[in-house]
């Protein structure tokens, strides 16, 4: 029964979470507060649903009992000024609201955005943004990020308290940034939910299952904040980039986990509905009439594989035509890399190994295995075999995977068989 | 994890519905959906026109074609969301949020997965080849 209470609130507070503790942090000012109180709401629901019966709107009685859990804190301290005293008294009045169907789902959505960008506020590193984006916009628990982040539930609740900490010394507000700083702020939240889909994404052995339900959940935010900001066009290019990544999940490894490349893949394994609605996501974007930003673009590469029926059919010279908007709006080695990797497919190797050799001059990539793999592959294809084999070679031995390392000295190893 | 939220009327909950305000369904539907739409959780939905329909019944060989869907069942088919959730229970209270009235029933059917079948078999490694000729691929991820 108790059992079947938690599973209950828990999948409540997957659903209404973000919201609940939005709408507290704007009544009690304060993160911290609101994700303490709302912890001590839950615990009531977890004893009292299973006797009075889930209430009829959960979000609602949650955040009424937690705002008066926070009443209450206030009230039993010793010395209750009279600035505190008045504003129990509002909220006070705030929390009978709630209990007179005052909850306003519309004022409680405007609720979430500034919930998310406090997330990902500036003055927290990149880690904590994560951590706290999954905690209070996700509704995941610390256990929960923990696993998917391979780190002890110590240290994430070490990170995810301190980043709170860091929230209140800073005094952040709970609001949506001023017009003129929204772009670079946004671009933050991008860039977190970004890495979060990542993280799961790059996880192909496939035994965390946390880390494959990581992507999803990246997507399921990344699908929130496109509904919360419909006038950015980066928010349904980035929904549209995860969409047609994701699509691939089923095609990227074999039953044991080993990965497979692009050229590789059954595409009959591609998930076509999903590839559908990233279509759709990044026509949106489109809609918007404000041009392709980084994500739109990345949406368009993803989109021109999702379309070609083989590796062969791609439209190539349009992915090089991409990286090449993508080098102009965000310049990157690796993307400066994965248009090598484009021309070399839409005209051979040997343009392509004019702008790896521009790479492997500027250092940017040193240390970095794909980049003696892209040259060791393309001087394989102009029949330098030996260079080839070197490069490969290096490449396997900078390899961290080791999965990738034997990839690799096969490559070097089929080189050599080929010239005998 | 994708679930199927499936939509069933008995044919008395139809007949009062005839009677009730039609613009406060559509807009509590939408309300529903906005509210899916918004958790990001809604991958798809359909409603079935209840007018046009029929039935084979293979009871008998061969299959006995009838009128429908009201000339042999007494629940009706009307309508289905597929929705991805984390788990089982997140299913079950978006599916307890749809407004529905006495007389309706909500099935809850998990999607199953092109893993969860025996990949040797060649008409599931056909049956691959054959949804991506046809445009129609089965979510094959999650």
């Amino acid at each position: 029964m108790t059992d079947a209470a938690r599973n209950a609130v828990d999948a409540v507070w997957r659903i209404d979470g973000a919201k609940i503790v939005a709408a507290l942090t704007r009544t009690v000012g304060d993160l911290d507060l609101a994700e303490d109180v709302a912890g001590q709401a839950l615990l009531e629901a977890i004893e009292q649903w299973p006797v009075s019966g889930v209430p009829r709107n959960p979000a609602a009685w949650l955040t009424a009992v937690a705002t008066r859990r926070a009443i209450d804190g206030w009230r039993r301290r010793e010395r209750l000024d009279e600035r505190y005293a008045h504003f129990a008294r509002e909220l006070e009045n705030d929390a009978n609201r709630f209990d007179e169907d005052g909850w306003d789902p519309d004022r409680i959505d405007d609720d979430v955005l500034p919930l998310i960008f406090m997330a990902c506020h500036p003055v927290l590193n990149r880690k904590a943004q994560v951590a706290l984006t999954l905690r209070v916009v996700g509704g995941l628990t610390t256990e929960e990020i923990a696993r998917a982040f391979l780190v002890p539930t110590a240290t994430m609740q070490q990170r995810i308290v301190r980043a709170k900490k860091t929230l209140t010394a800073a005094k952040v507000v709970f609001e949506v940034p001023p017009r003129e700083e929204f772009p670079s702020r946004l671009s933050a939240v991008f860039g977190v939910l970004y890495l979060i889909f990542n993280e799961g994404y790059a996880a192909s052995s496939g035994t965390e299952w946390m880390r494959t339900d990581l992507s999803g959940e990246a997507l399921r935010l990344s699908r929130i904040l496109a509904e919360l900001v419909p006038g950015e066009p980066e928010a349904h290019g980035l929904v549209a980039l995860m969409e047609l990544s994701a699509s691939r999940f089923a095609a990227r490894t074999t039953a044991d986990g080993e990965p497979i490349l692009l050229a590789d893949q059954d595409r009959a394994r591609w998930d076509r509905t999903q590839i559908t609605r990233g279509l759709v996501a990044l026509a949106r974007a489109d809609d918007v009439g404000r041009g392709r930003g980084p994500y739109g673009l990345q949406a368009a590469i993803a989109e021109c594989h999702a379309r070609a029926a083989t590796f062969e059919d791609t439209d190539w010279k349009k992915i090089v035509l991409l990286y090449e908007a993508l080098q102009q709006l965000a310049p990157s080695p690796v993307v400066d890399l994965n248009h090598a990797a484009a021309v070399s497919m839409a005209y051979g190797p040997a343009p392509a190994l004019e702008y790896v050799d521009k790479l492997v001059d500027s250092g940017e990539l040193a240390g970095y295995h794909l980049l003696p793999s892209v040259r060791g592959e393309l001087l394989g294809r102009l029949g330098r075999t030996e260079e080839a084999r070197t490069e490969l070679l290096e490449a396997a031995r900078l390899a961290g995977n080791e999965r990738e390392k034997a990839v690799l000295v096969a490559k070097a190893d089929a080189l050599r068989d080929s010239e005998t | 994890m994708k679930y199927m939220l499936i939509m069933r009327s008995t044919d008395a909950a139809i007949e009062a519905s005839k009677d009730m305000d039609f613009d406060a369904i559509i807009t509590s539907m939408g309300q529903y959906n906005e509210s899916l739409i918004k958790a990001g959780v809604l991958l798809a939905g359909e409603g079935l026109a209840m007018e046009e329909g029929f039935i084979v019944d293979f009871d008998s060989d061969p299959p006995l074609v009838s009128d429908g869907p009201y000339g042999e069942t007494k629940e009706l088919f009307s309508g289905f969301w597929i929705i991805q959730t984390s788990t089982k229970d997140e299913a079950l209270e978006w599916a307890k949020r749809c407004p529905l009235g006495p007389g309706s029933k909500l099935e809850v059917r998990r999607v199953s997965e092109m893993e969860e079948f025996d990949q040797s078999n060649e008409y599931i490694q056909k049956e691959a080849g054959w949804r991506e000729e046809l445009g129609t691929d089965r979510p094959v991820s999650s």
